[in-house]
């Protein structure tokens, strides 16, 4: 078992989130995160979707992948040769009392305030996947009222 | 000029040669049928869709042609979910319409409205729901080109009735590029020669040959490819008949139910050239110890059928037949005389056999093997599901491809008998058999009055066990003979069932009445003929490789 991102190039029509989705959940794969979205040209989608799971089953999930008709490439993203990037909203019990620390902390993360009331503070994150749940390690003995993540997005790194 | 969606429909059909088409009608496809009432399509109406659908399947494995299929919304197209996923599983070229509510209902609820495309996404090849009439004559176009193409498969169109009684420009596009479907067709050269070379050094090399074969026609190019280089062939189920079962190197079928000596060549062999075939659990049994000694070459046009259940170490993704067509070129006979003289012998020690003294009731192995006497082995022979399919394979000996057409992936009982008549329209010339269990053949025994009504002479030779024979064997064998629900011989007359429908019933007993009856249905030739052949109740299906086990643990025959 192993974390794999696979970047999923894609026509933008209807039905094609729920074909990739399908063969996922077809063999019992949960997947930890997807994020879609139209790239520089509107007729492509992309979708990066990071799983868990044994290697060669996931090799032939990326041949089932290919084999849609509306896919138009497959790839896997590995850490090092890609940059990744997710974005995270989190809200925070934040009396005034504590707030000079946990502003302290935020600032260590470059975690901006999106949004503040008289118990809460909200920031907003982004960063690789591993800095995120750092941040949520650290501010959770605050007590995190809600929080959620916009899940990966990747691309490959160039080298000349 | 503008014209009405339904005719692009039709219109589309004409010109993608469609000459038959099977169906039934309903609410939202009455402009579709409106439009074929005087169109040059022969249309065959079924009496469920599931029937039409698997006759659209016989037609299009007897053919090589696609199958094309109307129905309507709802309880229409659900009926054609398992036709679907049995040509799915054994990669048949379909085109399915569906009807579907009008566009402005589509999500509502609508009188029977289902979401078809959602339903079948999972097991076809692709499918289309039209958003736009001016996509319709596209739609169509690119489903033909996508159901013939790489590995075939079925493509549904699902056609809100407000399109097909929209109004358009028809321009039928000539041609078709897809971005992100090109199937890949040209094996890769260093590949070919490499697997050339393998087997040029191979001691013990076997081919494995399946539906692949067929589907691609290279059934000319493995016999070329069999007589320049000496290689036994095994078959699977669905690639009977590409190399011909009378020939001295055809070790004919493999796998749990296939013949000693062709699980004993592939176990001990040491190269496994794998051609269109997709190494299924019935083919393997326990995987891990499927081929301990050998190399694989694998020879398919789906590179993710390549390495899914057994590392391959030479694998060519391409058409079967051009790919077959190089290696002719190249290849130099191997020096394997020794191997081939183990398995002949292999193959004269372990014959398939089963045992019929005088005053047993019949075998029904005994009455395949007539019917393949009597019909000089030229007969097209469908089968439902269970034991009689697994006695058709193994008792009727198969010498041309698209001659046995049976449901092997999904195994779908119910599927012999329409199968039957859409092979029959697509082979006017052969006779065509249904090899049938008591209990399959009334899953879609309505589809016979359509075999009456469009005079098709094929028989229906039912192996009348009066059991669910194949569970029952496997209740024997590993449930202790709990033969739970599986006992149906409280069961219709079928002769007088067949005489209902304007067909010939005919019952036989006896051994003696067995060549006479065959004679006799033979003989008819302007409407079905059922012959209820009442058999040994408890007679097994053997050599038998049980599920996950492997060839060292085949049942050979009954045990005392
Ligand atoms: C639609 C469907 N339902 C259930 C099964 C499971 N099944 C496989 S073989 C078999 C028994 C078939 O009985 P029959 O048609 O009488 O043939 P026999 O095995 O006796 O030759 C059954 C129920 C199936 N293959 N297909």
């Amino acid at each position: 078992m192993s974390q794999h991102v696979i970047s999923v190039k894609v026509e933008n029509k209807f039905g094609v989130l729920a074909r990739v989705s399908g063969l996922f959940s077809a063999r019992g794969y949960n997947i930890d995160s997807l994020a879609v979205s139209r790239t520089e040209n509107e007729d492509i989608s992309v979708m990066t979707i990071v799983v868990n799971g044994d290697d060669r089953i996931l090799e032939q999930v990326k041949k089932q992948l290919n084999k849609l008709i509306d896919v138009i490439k497959v790839s896997d993203h590995a850490v090092q040769s890609s940059v990744q990037r997710e974005l995270a909203l989190i809200k925070l019990n934040c009396p005034a009392a504590k707030r000079g620390e946990i502003l302290q902390l935020a600032e260590l993360f470059k975690a901006e305030v999106a949004d503040i009331s008289l118990k809460t503070i909200t920031f907003s994150i982004k960063g690789d996947s591993e800095k995120i749940d750092r941040f949520v390690e650290l501010a959770s003995p605050y007590g995190i009222k809600e929080s959620m993540r916009t899940g990966l997005v990747s691309i490959l790194k160039e080298r000349d | 000029m503008k014209i009405k969606g339904s005719q692009i429909i039709v219109q589309s059909l004409i010109k993608e040669n469609v000459e038959y088409m099977f169906g039934y009608p309903g609410g939202v496809v009455i402009p579709i049928f409106h439009e074929l009432y005087h169109a040059p399509i022969k249309f065959v109406l079924g009496r469920h869709e599931q029937g039409s659908i698997h006759a659209a399947d016989g037609y299009a494995r007897a053919s090589g042609k696609p199958g094309v299929v109307l129905a309507t919304s709802g309880p229409g197209a659900t009926n054609l979910i398992t036709g679907i996923a049995t040509a799915h599983l054994d990669s048949v070229p379909l085109v399915v319409l569906t009807g579907q509510v009008s566009t402005n209902l589509i999500g509502n609820d609508a009188f029977q409205e289902v979401d078809i495309t959602g339903i079948t996404r999972p097991i076809c090849k692709h499918n289309y729901l039209v958003q736009d009439i001016k996509d319709l004559a596209r739609i169509i176009k690119e489903a033909f080109y996508i159901a013939t193409t790489g590995r075939p498969g079925p493509v549904l169109i699902d056609i809100p009735v407000d399109i097909s009684n929209g109004l358009c420009e028809f321009e039928y596009p000539e041609e078709i590029s897809i971005r992100s479907y090109k199937p890949t067709y040209d094996g890769h050269p260093g590949q070919i020669s490499k697997a050339c070379r393998l087997i040029e050094s191979a001691k013990k090399p076997i081919i494995y040959a399946g539906g692949g074969v067929v589907i691609s026609n290279a059934s000319e190019e493995l016999r070329e490819f069999v007589k320049k280089t000496g290689i036994p062939v095994t078959t699977t189920l669905l690639g009977m008949g590409i190399f011909p079962e009378t020939d001295p190197l055809s070790m004919e079928m493999l796998g749990m139910h296939g013949t000693y000596f062709a699980n004993y060549s592939v176990h001990n062999s040491d190269l496994l050239i794998a051609i269109g075939a997709r190494f299924d659990d019935r083919v393997t049994g326990k995987i891990s110890e499927f081929i301990p000694h050998a190399k694989v070459i694998h020879i398919d046009i789906d590179p993710a059928s390549v390495s899914k259940n057994v590392m391959v170490d030479i694998p060519i993704v391409g058409d079967c037949k051009k790919i077959l067509k190089e290696m002719n070129k190249e290849i130099k006979t191997p020096d394997i005389a020794e191997w081939v003289d183990e398995l002949k012998k292999t193959k004269a020690e372990h014959p398939l056999q089963y045992e019929m003294k005088e005053n047993d009731d019949i075998k029904p192995q005994y009455v395949v093997e007539q019917l393949y006497k009597l019909t000089d082995g030229k007969a097209i022979i469908t089968t439902e599901v269970g034991q009689n399919q697994m006695w058709a394979a193994q008792f009727y000996k198969y010498t041309e491809p698209r001659t046995f057409i049976s449901s092997g992936g999904l195994g779908t009982m119910g599927f012999g008998l329409p199968a039957a008549i859409g092979a029959q329209l697509a082979r006017p010339d052969r006779r065509v058999i249904d090899i049938a269990g008591d209990g399959s053949i009334q899953m879609n025994i309505q589809e016979l009055i359509v075999a009456a009504q469009h005079k098709l002479p094929v028989i229906v030779a039912i192996l009348n066990n009066g059991f669910l024979g194949m569970v029952r064997q496997w209740q024997q064998l590993f449930w202790d003979k709990r033969y739970s629900h599986t006992c149906i011989n409280f069961a219709p007359d079928f002769v007088k069932l067949a005489e209902a429908y304007g067909c010939v019933g005919i019952r036989v007993t006896k051994k003696e009445e067995v060549d006479e009856a065959i004679k006799k249905a033979l003989s008819i030739t302007d409407k079905p003929i059922i012959i209820d052949f009442v058999v040994c109740k408890e007679e097994n299906v053997y050599p038998m490789v049980p599920a996950g086990k492997t060839i060292k643990e085949t049942i050979m025959r009954e045990l005392a």
